[in-house]
C-alpha cells in the first residue's frame, strides 16, 4: 500500500484556512487544537505560578514575597492546574480527536455542544484571569467556609463564578463522550473491541456528568453567601462548614480520577503498541476503569478525617479508599505482564509509559498511607500529601499526556517530531521531576506543613533540592514545547501509522480528512491484534 | 413550509440513530440535573437534622395555599407538554401549537404566582440578610431555613424561565411546520426537560412547604 | 422508531392520579402520624408520595416506560448517585458521638 501524500490531500488542518472557519468549526479535531491552544497557556501560567512558589521556598524566610501573596500563588497556582490544565487536557485535546475516530464515526454525537464547551471553558478561564490579575484569591483551591464565604478579602466571588462556568464544560464534553460511544460505535464493534482508551474515557465521562453538578452548586451556594451576605455555611446561623467540605470533596475526590483515568487509557495504547503485543488482561483493565470510576464516588472523606468528622464515617471512608486502588493496581500489574516476553521499543512515548508506570506506583501507594487512618493525622496537610498528588498528577497524569501527544502528534499533525530531542526531554523529566517531589515526601514526614510561605530553617536544604529540581522539571517541559512547534514548521511527513499500531485512527491518513472515513469502517477483530500477521504494519 | 424530509444530521447514519442519541443525551444532561439540585437537597436534610424546629417555625411561614396552587399548575404543565409532544408526533401542528401555547402559559402563571411569594416573604422581613426579622428563639438557624428556601426556589424558578424558553423556541418552529411525526424530536427533548423540573418541584413542594404543618 | 403515541386517556389519568396525591400529601401534613422530634412517619409519608408522583410523571409523561432499557439506566444512575451523596453525607452526621474519642492528654 503507497503512503499517501498527506501534505497534498484536503484534511482537516488545510480545508479551510479562514479564522471564521476555525472558530466557528463543529469539527472535533479542530475544537481539539482549540482546546490544545488553550490548555497550554494555562498549563503556562501554572507553571510560572510554580516557579514563583519554588523559587520563594530556596529559603526558610519569607524573605521573597509576603505571606498573603505566597497564599495568593499556591491558590493560583492549584485552580489553574486542575481547573484548567489536568481536568481537560487528556479529554479536551486526545479525547475529542480521538473518540470518535477510535469508534468509526464521522464526529461526536454533538458537534456544536462540543464547540460550545469550548467556549464555555475560555470565558470560565477569563473569568479566573481577571480575578487573578486584579487582586487573586487567597483561599486554597479548595474554598474552604468560613474563611472563603465570609472572612477572605480577596477576589473569591469571580474565581468562583469563572470555575463555576468551566464546569460546565466538563459537563458537556463527558455528555458527548458518553452518548457518542453509546450510539455511534461503527458495525462489529462491540464494547469488547473496543481500544481502552475509549474505556478509560467512558468511565472520566461517568464521572464528569454525575460529580461536577455538585461542586457547581456548593460553589455557587459559597458565592450566594458572599456576595448576599445569606448564610449557609456560617457557624453564626447555624451554618456547618463541614457540610461545605462535605459537598466538595464529592466532586474533588473523583475529580482526580477524571485527571488520571484518561491517562491510564493512553498507557494501554502506549504499553500495547510499544509491547508489540495485546493486553493482557483486557476485560480487567476495562472493568476496573469503570470501578475506579464508581467506587471513586465513596471514598471522599478521607480528605476529612481531622475534620471533626465522625470516627464511623471515617472507617468507612478508610476501608473504601484502600478498595478504591485495587482496579489502579490491576491495571498497573497488567501493563506489566503485558510487556514481559513483549518486543519491546523505547520510543519517546514508551519512556513517558514507563515513567507513568513507576511514578504513579509510588503516588499511588503513598495514598494507601493516607488513607489509614493514623498515619493520615500525622501527615495531613503537611508536604506529604502535596508529594502524593504530584506523583499522581505530574508523575501519572502529565506524563500520560505527553506521552499520548507524543503518539499521535504525527496522526494529529502529520509531521514527525525529532526522537532524539523527544527522548532527552522525557528524561529531563523524569530527572527533574524526581528531584522536584521526591525530598517533598521527606519533608512532609519531618512534619514541615503544605501552604506556608516560611518553614524551620533545617529543611532548607530539602527545598532547595526541591526547588533545584523544579527548575529541571520546566526545561523538560520547555523541551517538547521547542521542538514539537519545530516539527510543525520543518517536521518529516508522517504516513498514516509510523508506529505500526493497531486501532482504526491508524487507518486514517495523516491529518486525517474533515469527516475522519470515506465509509463507515466495519470492525472485525478485537483491539491490539498485534499478534495477527496482518496488522501492525509501520507505514 | 412543511418539511417531510426528516433532517438528519451528518455525524449520524440515520433519523432513528439521531433520535435515540438525542433523548439519550438529554437524559445524560438531566441526571446532571439531579446531582445539581442534589447537593442542594443534601445540605437541606443535613440541617433539617440539626435544626428541626427551626426548619418547621421557616416551613409553617411559606404560604401553602400558594405553594399547593403552583404545584397543580406545574403539574398541569407537565400534562400539557405531554399532550403537545403526542400532538407533534401525530403531526397534528395546531394541537401541537396550542398545547405549547398552553404550557408556556402554565409556566408563566407558575413564575408569577413565585414572583407573588417572594414579595410576600420581602415585605415580612424574611430574606435571609441584614433585613431578616423572625420572632422566637429560632431565628438565627431560621434564617438558614430561608437562604435554602430561596436558593432551591431561585435555582428552580431559573429552570422555568429557561424552559419557558425552550418552549417559545418550539412554538416558532412548530408554527413554521417542522415537527412532523418523522421527526419531533425538539419537541420530546424539550417535553423531557420540562417534566424534569416538574419533578424537581414535586421534590421541592413537600421539603420546603410541608415540614412540619400539624404543629 | 420512536414509541407509540400514548393514548389521551392514560396522559389525563396520570394528571388526575398527580392531583389527588397533590392533595394527600397535603391533607396528612396537618395530622401529626407520629416519629418523634423530626416526625420521622410524617417526613416518610410525604417523601414516599413525592416518590410516587415523580414516577408517574416519569414513566408516563416522559416515557420512561417506553424507552429502552439505557434510558432506565441512565435514569437510574442519576438516582443512585443522588443517594450516594445523601446517605454517606449523612452517615456522618447521624454516627457522631457512636464511637467513643480517645480522651484528650490533658483534661
Amino acid at each position: 500500500m503507497s503512503t499517501p501524500a498527506s501534505d497534498v490531500r484536503t484534511n482537516y488542518l488545510n480545508a479551510n484556512y479562514s479564522v471564521r472557519s476555525w472558530l466557528l468549526t463543529t469539527d472535533h479535531k479542530r475544537i481539539a487544537i482549540l482546546y490544545l491552544v488553550s490548555i497550554s497557556a494555562f498549563f503556562a501560567i501554572g507553571g510560572a505560578l510554580a516557579g514563583m512558589l519554588r523559587l520563594a521556598l530556596l529559603t526558610p524566610h519569607g524573605d521573597l514575597v509576603q505571606a498573603e501573596t505566597y497564599n495568593k500563588l499556591f491558590t493560583m497556582h492549584g485552580i489553574t492546574m486542575i481547573f484548567f490544565f489536568l481536568i481537560p487536557s487528556i479529554p479536551a485535546v486526545l479525547g475529542n480527536f480521538l473518540v470518535p475516530i477510535m469508534v468509526g464515526a464521522r464526529d461526536l454525537a454533538f458537534p456544536r455542544i462540543n464547540l460550545l464547551s469550548w467556549y464555555v471553558y475560555t470565558l470560565g478561564g477569563a473569568f479566573t484571569l481577571v480575578a487573578a490579575v486584579t487582586g487573586g484569591v487567597d483561599t486554597g483551591w479548595t474554598f474552604y467556609t468560613p474563611y472563603s464565604s465570609t472572612y477572605a478579602n480577596t477576589n473569591v466571588i469571580l474565581t468562583a463564578l469563572g470555575v463555576f462556568i468551566t464546569g460546565f464544560s466538563s459537563i458537556l464534553t463527558g455528555l458527548n463522550f458518553v452518548v457518542t460511544i453509546h450510539k455511534m460505535r461503527a458495525p462489529g464493534l462491540t464494547w469488547n473491541r473496543l481500544p481502552l482508551f475509549i474505556w478509560a474515557h467512558y468511565a472520566t465521562s461517568l464521572i464528569m456528568l454525575l460529580g461536577t453538578p455538585v461542586i457547581a452548586i456548593t460553589i455557587l451556594l459559597v458565592a450566594l453567601e458572599r456576595g448576599l451576605g445569606i448564610g449557609i455555611f456560617d457557624p453564626n446561623l447555624g451554618g456547618d462548614p463541614v457540610l461545605f467540605q462535605h459537598l466538595f470533596w464529592f466532586y474533588s475526590h473523583p475529580a482526580v480520577y477524571i485527571m488520571i483515568l484518561p491517562s491510564m487509557g493512553v498507557m494501554s495504547e502506549l504499553v500495547a503498541c510499544f509491547s508489540r503485543k495485546r493486553i493482557f488482561g483486557y476485560n480487567f483493565v476495562a472493568f476496573s476503569s469503570v470501578a475506579i470510576a464508581v467506587l471513586g464516588f465513596l471514598v471522599w472523606g478521607h480528605h476529612m478525617f481531622v475534620s471533626s468528622q465522625s470516627m464511623y464515617a471515617g472507617m468507612i471512608f478508610s476501608l473504601l479508599s484502600f478498595l478504591v486502588a485495587i482496579p489502579s493496581a490491576i491495571k498497573v500489574f497488567n501493563w506489566t505482564a503485558t510487556m514481559y516476553k513483549g518486543s519491546i521499543a523505547l520510543q519517546t512515548p514508551m519512556l513517558y509509559a514507563f515513567g507513568f508506570i513507576g511514578l504513579f506506583t509510588i503516588g499511588g501507594l503513598t495514598g494507601i498511607f493516607l488513607a489509614t487512618l493514623a498515619v493520615d493525622v500525622h501527615v495531613h496537610d503537611t508536604y506529604f500529601v502535596v508529594a502524593h498528588f504530584h506523583y499522581i498528577m505530574v508523575g501519572g497524569a502529565i506524563m500520560g499526556y505527553l506521552g499520548g501527544l507524543h503518539f499521535w502528534w504525527p496522526k494529529i499533525t502529520g509531521k514527525l517530531y525529532s526522537e532524539v530531542w523527544g527522548r532527552i526531554a522525557a528524561v529531563t523529566l523524569f530527572l527533574g521531576f524526581n528531584l522536584t517531589f521526591f525530598p517533598q515526601f521527606v519533608l512532609g514526614f519531618l512534619g514541615m506543613p503544605r501552604r506556608y510561605h516560611v518553614y524551620p530553617p533545617e529543611f532548607q536544604f530539602l527545598n532547595v533540592m526541591s526547588s533545584a529540581g523544579a527548575t529541571v522539571l520546566g526545561l523538560g517541559y520547555l523541551l517538547p514545547i521547542l521542538y514539537l512547534t519545530w516539527s510543525l514548521f520543518f517536521g518529516k511527513a508522517a504516513g498514516p501509522n509510523p508506529w505500526g499500531a493497531t486501532g482504526l485512527e491508524w487507518q486514517t491518513p495523516s491529518p486525517p480528512p474533515t469527516f475522519n472515513f470515506d465509509k463507515t469502517p466495519v470492525v472485525a477483530e478485537e483491539a491490539y491484534a498485534y499478534d495477527s500477521p496482518l496488522e501492525g504494519h509501520r507505514v | 413550509m412543511s418539511d417531510h424530509i426528516p433532517q438528519v444530521a451528518h455525524q449520524f447514519e440515520d433519523a432513528t440513530q439521531q433520535y435515540e442519541t438525542a433523548t439519550l443525551g438529554m437524559w445524560a444532561f438531566l441526571i446532571t440535573e439531579i446531582m445539581f439540585f442534589g447537593g442542594l437537597f443534601a445540605g437541606f436534610f443535613v440541617y433539617i437534622l440539626a435544626h428541626a424546629q427551626a426548619f418547621a417555625e421557616g416551613s409553617r411561614h411559606l404560604d401553602l395555599t400558594l405553594g399547593t396552587i403552583n404545584t397543580v399548575v406545574l403539574l398541569g404543565s407537565s400534562l400539557t407538554m405531554a399532550l403537545a409532544v403526542r400532538s407533534a408526533q401525530e403531526g397534528n401542528r395546531n394541537g401541537q401549537m396550542l398545547f405549547l401555547v398552553l404550557t408556556i402559559l402554565l409556566g408563566l402563571a407558575f413564575l408569577g404566582i413565585k414572583g407573588v411569594e417572594y414579595a410576600h416573604k420581602f415585605e415580612q422581613h424574611l430574606v435571609p440578610g441584614p433585613q431578616f426579622r423572625l420572632e422566637g428563639p429560632h431565628a438565627q438557624s431560621a434564617q438558614l431555613f430561608f437562604s435554602f428556601y430561596f436558593a432551591m426556589t431561585g435555582v428552580h424558578a431559573l429552570h422555568m424561565v429557561i424552559g419557558v424558553g425552550l418552549l417559545a423556541w418550539l412554538l416558532v418552529n412548530a408554527w413554521r411546520g417542522r415537527y412532523t411525526p418523522a421527526y419531533f424530536t425538539p419537541v420530546e427533548v424539550c417535553g423531557l426537560y420540562w417534566h424534569f423540573v416538574d419533578v424537581v418541584w414535586i421534590f421541592l413542594f413537600p421539603t420546603l412547604y410541608l415540614v412540619a404543618r400539624h404543629a | 422508531m420512536t414509541h407509540p403515541t400514548v393514548p389521551l386517556r392514560l396522559y389525563v389519568g396520570i394528571f388526575v392520579g398527580l392531583i389527588l396525591l397533590t392533595g394527600l400529601t397535603v391533607g396528612i401534613a396537618f395530622f401529626d402520624l407520629g416519629g418523634g422530634r423530626l416526625h420521622a412517619v410524617n417526613a416518610i409519608a410525604a417523601i414516599t408520595i413525592a416518590i410516587t408522583k415523580a414516577l408517574l410523571v416519569v414513566l408516563y409523561f416522559m416515557h420512561i416506560r417506553y424507552s429502552n432499557r439505557l434510558t432506565w439506566v441512565f435514569a437510574g444512575a442519576g438516582v443512585f448517585w443522588l443517594l450516594i451523596l445523601i446517605v454517606l453525607t449523612l452517615a456522618d452526621y447521624l454516627s457522631r458521638g457512636w464511637l467513643p474519642l480517645p480522651r484528650p492528654w490533658s483534661s
